[in-house]
């Protein structure tokens, strides 16, 4: 079994005719100008595989100009799995994301500094003293392995939310860039039967958190058959830079066979072309260069086209997530990853504002259904996301299971055969024999099966909007449910095998 | 089957809200098997006591249907299917009542005011009063103040149910409210009005005896003022 997320028709917003032309374009791009590449491993293997490597750096420090040829880049999407399966402790929870399925799966992401708590305080009328309204107010802390350990529990607890992205930068004073992986991801698999992904602090770490996840998993070929983690690399600083040691990331990470996002994230208006076919031609060779680098490391490892376009804000020049065109580079994106029959790890959800709040709400929703449409299959940056991506708050984690959830009874195709025709015309004909005329009888059976979207969960009832006192109650419910902590015995060998796990995390 | 199983049988049926054997009711399989017209036919025939199948089977019903509705289990199209099941059987029952010795709860006459198409939440509160165990005769929608009147003076009800949907029409009810008055059949009625646009101050302002800002309230208001 796995999460059944939601399948629709995709919506198409470039021509087959703009999808061809934009590979092309991104296909120049990887020969004229090229790549610049700062990994030495990568510039070699380039080399070895037939790409024109031309040595430009300083000797201190080298780089490299990679002309990458149609054929690589050709023969590294024929490699690639068409399908990836992202395992999880339950494996009910498991991912499947195949590239010729528009079946769309959300998660979260980033790994905000800040969390944001909702308080809710009693306010008086300076108008009317006996007027008393109670409404939530705003508190930042910075994020800790505790706060982590919550937003997992959290995902566990919320049913659009399919997959566990970490959302918290850990900042406790115990841990530092030695401890921080295997914490970080400890503390995520012991709160969340969810799959959990995240990017790699030091790729020395990446030997103990494998050991970690095989554990966890029942062993090695367990681990293999059922990948409870994946990791993310931002391989490219664009435009069109190969990072030393995102790279060297992505390199072991290949070697290992374990799922790997190769995501990207220019600014469009600063780091790529502000203009969509030029932004998504720039993202598209930055992804495959990524994709070619893995199926040279490994052919055939399991790799995700990550797509995370955004566009610059004039006003400061911060992303910008909450404008329109946002949505249009990330649309166009998911296209070119289905051109190809890649799985998509996609973008949408998040909100320029800080709060919880009409903007918010607005922005994430706008994204959330046309990314949706266009069927991503991996929809990171999902929940709870303000600021940009520098805040993560639960109480709007809280509301986008229930926005997200609307949006995938919107987008689920309807389903039209001769029986339910046959049923519909029956109901037609029987109601037109009442004095009522009233269908209200046949909703029964639709609202027991789910069928029907519920009112709004948080609406408020008097003159005061109280959406957020309403979502913060919620989140307080789901957060005093037990935690689906691993087995003492897993845990036990966990601390035993696994070096650098604070011992106060372990009953997190 | 014994006449303890029927009256079971009516009772079962009237919370699955199935008022014929076409009816699919809640549970799968129902489709076919008799509903409570048909059951109240079968109870006629074997000679139960009228008052018994109102008690332990209607009403025992509708009581169960209520609770589930309290708890949350049961959602308003329950609500209504079960209302429409029992109104139906209530109407089977009518002949039977004056010789059983029963007397009627109360006769309602309701209407959709003049100007106004809009029936919806009039047929609603008719379904809820019938399955409360009123009498309800419906005058349908776009009725002009002297039909209302010359049916109130045929039909001698307890209670006259107005309703409209758009604030260009729910001046009507004022203007039906006169008529009521001036052909001096306005003591002899309790008027409740209902509607998207009109409120409980306007009942007031055009001397409504009640409101109903929905249908549970509007079967809440006719008890009320029955109970006086």
């Amino acid at each position: 079994m796995a999460r059944p997320g939601v399948v629709i028709e995709p919506y198409q917003r470039l021509k087959l005719t703009q999808v061809e032309r934009i590979h092309r374009a991104s296909l120049e791009i990887l020969t004229d100008p090229g790549i610049i590449c700062f990994n030495r491993t990568a510039a070699e293997l380039f080399a070895d595989h037939g790409a024109e490597v031309t040595a430009t750096g300083r000797e201190e420090a080298p780089t490299w100009q990679l002309k990458i040829p149609e054929r690589l880049v050709n023969e590294a999407i024929g490699s690639c799995p068409k399908t990836v399966k992202l395992g999880a402790r339950n494996q009910d929870n498991c991912l499947v994301l195949d590239g010729a399925e528009a079946r769309v799966h959300f998660a979260s992401g980033s790994e905000a500094n800040k969390w944001l708590e909702v308080d809710v305080e009693t306010f008086v009328s300076k108008r009317d003293p006996s007027r008393e309204t109670e409404l939530a107010v705003f508190r930042e802390e910075k994020g800790t392995a505790g706060r982590l350990a919550q937003a997992a529990r959290l995902c566990e607890r919320l049913d659009s939310w399919d997959s566990f992205l970490r959302t918290v930068n850990i900042q406790d004073e115990d841990i530092n860039r030695d401890n921080k992986d295997v914490n970080k991801f400890f503390v995520a698999l012991n709160n969340t039967t969810k799959h959990v992904m995240s990017g790699l602090t030091e790729i020395t770490k990446l030997k103990s958190v494998v050991r970690m996840a095989r554990i966890i998993a029942g062993g090695e070929d367990e681990f293999q058959k059922n990948p409870i983690l994946s990791f993310i690399t931002c391989v490219v600083k664009s435009p069109l830079q190969l990072v030393d040691d995102t790279t060297q990331k992505a390199i072991e990470i290949a070697r290992l066979g374990i799922p790997l996002v190769i995501s990207s994230s220019p600014q469009g208006g600063s780091t790529a072309p502000i203009k969509e076919e030029g932004m998504v031609a720039q993202i598209n060779a930055e992804i495959l260069t990524g994709i070619t680098l893995t199926q040279m490391v490994n052919k055939g490892a399991p790799v995700l086209y990550g797509s995370v376009p955004v566009r610059t804000r004039m006003d400061n020049l911060y992303d910008s997530y909450g404008v329109p065109e946002f949505s249009q580079y990330n649309v166009d994106c998911i296209q070119m990853a289905r051109h190809y029959g890649l799985p998509c790890y996609s973008t949408a959800g998040v909100s320029d504002v800080a709060i919880p709040s009409i903007q918010a709400a607005v922005e994430r929703l706008f994204s959330h259904i046309l990314v949706t449409l266009a069927g991503a299959h991996y929809v990171h940056y999902a929940f709870g996301l303000l600021e940009r991506t520098n805040v993560f708050c639960p109480v709007q984690a809280v509301l986008d299971d229930v926005h997200i959830d609307m949006v995938k009874r919107f987008v689920r195709q309807p389903e039209v055969s001769e029986a339910s025709i046959t049923d519909c015309l029956t109901q037609v004909r029987k109601v037109m024999t009442t004095s009522h005329k009233l269908y209200v009888r046949f909703v029964r059976h639709a609202l027991r099966s789910g069928g029907i979207t519920p009112p709004y969960p948080f609406e408020s009832k008097g003159m005061t909007d109280e959406t957020l006192v309403l979502a913060r109650q919620r989140l307080e419910k789901l957060l005093s449910l037990p935690a689906p902590h691993l087995g003492q015995d897993i845990i036990d060998r966990i601390f035993k095998e696994v070096p650098g796990l604070l011992p106060r995390l372990r009953n997190l | 089957m014994t006449q303890e199983d029927i009256i079971n049988l009516i009772k079962e049926n009237v919370i699955q809200g199935r008022v014929t054997q076409d009816d699919e009711g809640l549970d799968e399989g129902m489709v076919g098997k008799p509903g409570v017209t048909e059951l109240i036919d079968e109870a006629l025939a074997a000679g139960i006591e009228v008052k018994d199948i109102i008690a332990k089977g209607l009403s025992a019903g509708m009581e169960i249907v209520g609770d589930k509705f309290s708890s949350g289990e049961f959602f308003i199209p329950d609500m209504l299917a079960s209302a429409e099941a029992v109104g139906a059987a209530m109407e089977k029952l009518e002949p039977h009542l004056a010789k059983s010795g029963i007397k009627a709860k109360g006769k309602i006459l309701i209407a959709t005011v003049k100007g106004d198409l809009h029936d919806i939440g009039k047929n609603i509160v008719s379904i809820l009063l019938r399955g409360a165990g009123y009498t309800v005769k419906d005058l349908g929608n776009d009725i002009e103040p002297q039909t209302i009147v010359a049916a109130v003076r045929e039909e001698k009800p307890q209670f006259l149910g107005l309703s409209a949907l758009l604030t260009s029409t729910m001046t009507s009810m004022q203007d039906t409210i006169e008529a009521l008055k001036e052909s001096g059949l306005r003591d002899g009625v309790k008027v409740i009005i209902g509607g998207a646009p009109v409120s409980e101050e306007f009942a007031k302002s055009i001397g409504a005896d009640g409101y109903g800002s929905d249908g549970f309230q509007a079967v809440e208001t006719v008890e009320s003022l029955a109970a006086g």
